[in-house]
């Protein structure tokens, strides 16, 4: 009582003191902090227009038959994406064929079957596989891994699986295997990470009402659990797709940058990505120029559709999570 | 703005809640209430919180807000300093005045209003990057007070008013986290009081609370009520009773009554307030 | 009946426990690349990375020794021009994202972001040469910062809005209920509370673009001697072990194994940080 009575004395001292509050500054933050999120329409925007713009005269002159052609011939002027695409189809299939299966086993093998003990530092180590940069696995990819491939299972595979279209000819090492290979080790991380958060929103009561009906933790795993997040985890592979028709550094220092279309994947490749990245400094013509603006616009076409056919099934799938643990 | 805390003759009746209420004066200039609320209804969207409640808050007075939850009491008291417009899709009808001041003309700013009218939390909320002396002072700083020494003199007033200098002015250093809970609510009201607001108000403080600390938060509030006005939200009726001057019943968003604690607790009008503080139900 | 029944029960046991088995090898399969590509690059590139290293430039062709210094300060001055585009508009991105913007405005904005993060980083090179090189005439360390930056905005802003959304609603009317204004609050109260957060998330893009090296490639075009002005050709640690592990000498590919040790060495130094901060964030905001 004596401490409040004193404090009467000097009335309002604080309040004169106080800066008179302006809701011209509340005004300018938020316009501020608006403008900043309008870039993300900026950059949309940005990299449709300049690569449109970057490509015209390429698409005036060369029509649809861009897609269509497989002849690649910056002297005679004569450009066709068709090996270019057919590349990063085969070599980012490749990826899917490895890395699907051990991605979403080592997923369920994280949120299922494994001991407690041993989930975290696995998930650091893959989250480490997933920092090693592009170029690195690029550098490792042609002085360890491509050598190794063209002496131990390259021959195996050509002995065991060659009477097949896709393992024969010479095995000079740099290919659309070693490709695919290097693009399926850069995303792993990508789809199990995924689908450990996937496995992971599927409600315990799924496994329990599993192990109720006397289901092996296996069982549980298949019936309860990959069953039911089977959308969500065709999404994370999607979005492992868009990963790796963009992937570029690693691809383009093993596949062997050769633009044809050959069955056997032994023989050297090309990708969208690698052709832009090696011949763009080269590209001396202006229509030169055009056609690789082109593969950009290509390029960002292929990964966009990807891409939103991944989110849209991932969105669902957290959405109806979501609403699951409102109710 | 200028608003002086005066101890007119009529308030200091007030105080004493054995005396009967007095009537508000006819005198219309000088407001014997701290708020007038007239006819005040709050929709959330669709949803009708507050539905024309019109009622006087006594100054330097304790004012109990009771009632079974989701009466809208918390609303109520939020809409005494425009917290409740943070929630999206607000719309407010009626009036509020504050000495006499429409609150929710528009060219009024919810930060003045604030600064007048402070307020503590159901949940302790010290600033978890803050120390305990920058969690009091922090109004003060973020409202441009640069001063030193002023703002030391104000750390010490605000946490004696508080009742928790003499337990923490070693430790102002500490992070403000590093207090119990009920340390932390008492420091959550020292904070409150740094930026000197008229009236302060209290959503449920003590409800997070072990008894102990509870009875330090209620003496404490039984002291501060000679220099503020005090509106307390709280569901724990012997509480109301034991720190309210008056009280307020709320049900469905309505006011159903409101009067001296005394009275609505030994004698109310309405059978709803009876069934309520008889705990037949809610 | 009953024998035929006991039967089924051990092969299901038996299937279970061999499904466990391939799911372990898989496990082991997915981190045997990053055990591998760790070994392999100590093996080959812990020789190269001494004193010369750090401070010499590159020496000529045929020439041993020689070091990337030039390299490592360009990559930090990459670094450093990306960020001060990047973390500005990020941070403010995400927190518009976080504490104002309708629902509506703010679903696209985010269903954006996240198409800009799954479009390749070559594409932003070949963007920002159209925008940048081609009007300026000519490559530059600008045009290089400003590629990684365009990755980085994204990123952070993502990062940002979901750590700034974290921050309990109490704070934010704690100060506010003290007449703080709404800026204020959120400067100084709201993101210094989720600080740490964001601090993991501007980390975390740099230490994605700083192993950057397609965006690179004909922004920032890689130079083998010091870069005197931003508006020339800078080189960087990843381009250069690009361009030398692509190259027909040993004395370049000793280098380029050397300089991806170092490259590994800081990009995994920064996650280690990051968990750290990680850590510390979990145990003091709940």
């Amino acid at each position: 009582m004596t401490v409040a009575a004193s404090i009467l004395v000097e009335e309002h001292s604080a309040r004169t003191r106080m800066a008179p509050a302006s809701r011209i500054g509340d005004k300018a933050f938020e316009w501020l902090t608006l403008a900043m999120a309008l870039a993300v329409v900026v950059l949309v925007i940005l990299i449709g227009w300049q690569l449109w713009q970057g490509s015209s005269l390429a698409i005036k002159k060369f029509g649809f038959h861009f897609l269509t052609t497989s002849t690649w011939d910056p002297v005679a002027e004569q450009f066709g994406a068709l090996p270019f695409i057919y590349g990063t189809l085969v070599s980012s299939l490749i990826a899917l064929l490895i890395a699907v299966p051990l991605s979403i086993a080592t997923a369920a093998y994280l949120t299922e079957l494994a001991p407690p003990w041993i989930r975290q530092p696995l998930v650091s180590l893959i989250e480490m596989l997933a920092a090693i940069p592009s170029v690195i696995l690029g550098l490792w990819g042609i002085f360890v891994m491509v050598p190794w491939l063209r002496e131990y299972p390259f021959p195996l595979l050509k002995r065991f699986l060659g009477w097949t279209p896709f393992f024969t000819g010479p095995m000079y090492g740099p290919s659309m295997l070693a490709g695919g290979i290097i693009i399926a080790i850069m995303i792993l991380p990508i789809i199990t990470s995924v689908s450990r958060e996937i496995l992971r929103s599927v409600p315990d009561l799924q496994r329990e009402a599993a192990y109720a009906l006397g289901a092996t933790r296996w069982e549980a795993t298949r019936i309860a659990v990959l069953s039911y997040a089977k959308k969500g985890l065709f999404g994370a592979v999607i979005l492992g797709l868009g990963r790796a028709l963009g992937e570029t550094m690693a691809v383009t220092m093993v596949i062997g940058n050769t633009p044809q279309i050959a069955a056997s994947l032994f023989k050297p490749g090309y990708t969208l990505a690698s052709v832009i990245a090696n011949e763009f400094t080269e590209a001396t013509t202006d229509i030169y120029l055009q056609a690789l603006f082109e593969i950009g616009l290509v390029l960002l076409g292929i990964t966009i559709l990807v891409n939103l056919l991944a989110q849209l099934l991932l969105r669902t799938i957290t959405t109806t999570s979501a609403t699951r643990a409102v109710q | 703005m200028e608003n002086l805390i005066v101890t007119t003759p009529e308030r200091t009746v007030m105080e004493h809640v054995d005396q009967p209420v007095e009537p508000p004066p006819a005198d219309e200039s000088v407001p014997a209430c701290t708020f007038q609320v007239k006819n005040l209804s709050i929709w959330y969207g669709e949803k009708r919180a507050i539905d024309n409640v019109t009622l006087d808050i006594a100054s330097n007075a304790v004012t109990a807000i009771i009632g079974p939850s989701g009466c809208g009491k918390s609303t109520f008291i939020r809409a005494l300093n425009r917290m409740h417009e943070l929630v999206p899709k607000t719309r407010v009808e009626g009036t509020v005045l504050l000495q006499g001041e429409d609150l929710y003309l528009n060219d009024v700013d919810p930060a003045i209003v604030r600064r007048r009218v402070g307020m503590v939390f159901q949940k302790s909320n010290p600033f978890p990057t803050m120390s305990i002396g920058e969690n009091v002072v922090v109004g003060l700083r973020l409202n441009g007070v640069r001063d030193r020494k002023f703002l030391n003199e104000r750390l010490e007033k605000s946490l004696r008013m508080a009742a928790l200098w003499d337990e923490v002015k070693d430790d102002l250093h500490k992070p403000g986290t590093s207090l119990s809970g009920g340390q932390q609510q008492r420091l959550c009201i020292a904070r409150a009081l740094a930026v000197e607001p008229e009236v302060l108000l209290m959503d449920e403080p003590c409800s997070a609370l072990d008894p102990i600390a509870t009875a330090k938060i209620e003496e404490l509030i039984y002291e501060l009520k000679a220099r503020y006005t005090i509106v307390t939200v709280t569901h724990n009726m012997q509480q109301a009773g034991r720190i309210s001057d008056y009280t307020a019943f709320f049900y469905i968003g309505r006011l159903i009554e409101i009067g001296p604690t005394t009275k609505i607790f030994t004698n109310p009008t309405d059978r709803q307030t009876e069934d309520y503080i008889t705990g037949r139900f809610g | 009946m009953h024998f035929e029944r006991a039967h089924r029960h051990t092969w299901r046991k038996i299937k279970s426990g061999l499904a466990s088995t391939i799911a372990f090898v898989s496990a082991l399969l997915v981190i045997t690349p990053l055990s591998l590509v760790f070994f392999h690059l100590v093996v080959n590139g812990a020789g190269s990375v001494n004193w010369d290293f750090f401070t010499k430039l590159p020496a000529p062709v045929g020439a041993a020794g020689g070091g990337m210094v030039n390299a490592i300060v360009g990559s930090l001055e990459l670094l450093a021009l990306a960020g001060a585009i990047g973390i500005p508009v990020g941070v403010l991105g995400g927190v518009y994202l976080a504490e104002y913007g309708s629902a509506r405005i703010n679903s696209v904005l985010r269903f954006l972001a996240d198409v800009l993060n799954g479009i390749p980083s070559i594409t932003w090179g070949v963007v920002v040469y159209g925008l940048v090189v081609l009007r300026l005439k000519g490559f530059s360390a600008y045009a290089g910062g400003l590629a990684l930056s365009l990755i980085m905005i994204p990123l952070i802003l993502r990062t940002t809005e979901e750590v700034v959304l974290l921050v309990p609603n109490g704070y934010r009317e704690a100060s506010l209920a003290l007449g703080v204004s709404r800026w204020k609050t959120i400067v100084h109260i709201v993101m210094k509370t989720a600080s740490k957060g964001i601090i993991t998330g501007i980390l975390l893009a740099l230490a994605r673009v700083g192993g950057e090296t397609a965006p690179l490639l004909f922004t920032a075009f890689g130079n083998r001697f010091w870069n005197h002005s931003l508006s020339q050709p800078i080189a960087a640690l990843p381009l250069q072990i690009f361009t030398y592990a692509i190259s027909p000498y040993d004395d370049w590919h000793r280098q380029a194994w050397a300089g991806a040790l170092v490259l590994v060495t800081g990009v995994f130094c920064v996650n280690v940080i990051v968990r750290i901060l990680t850590r510390g964030r979990a145990a003091s905001v709940v």
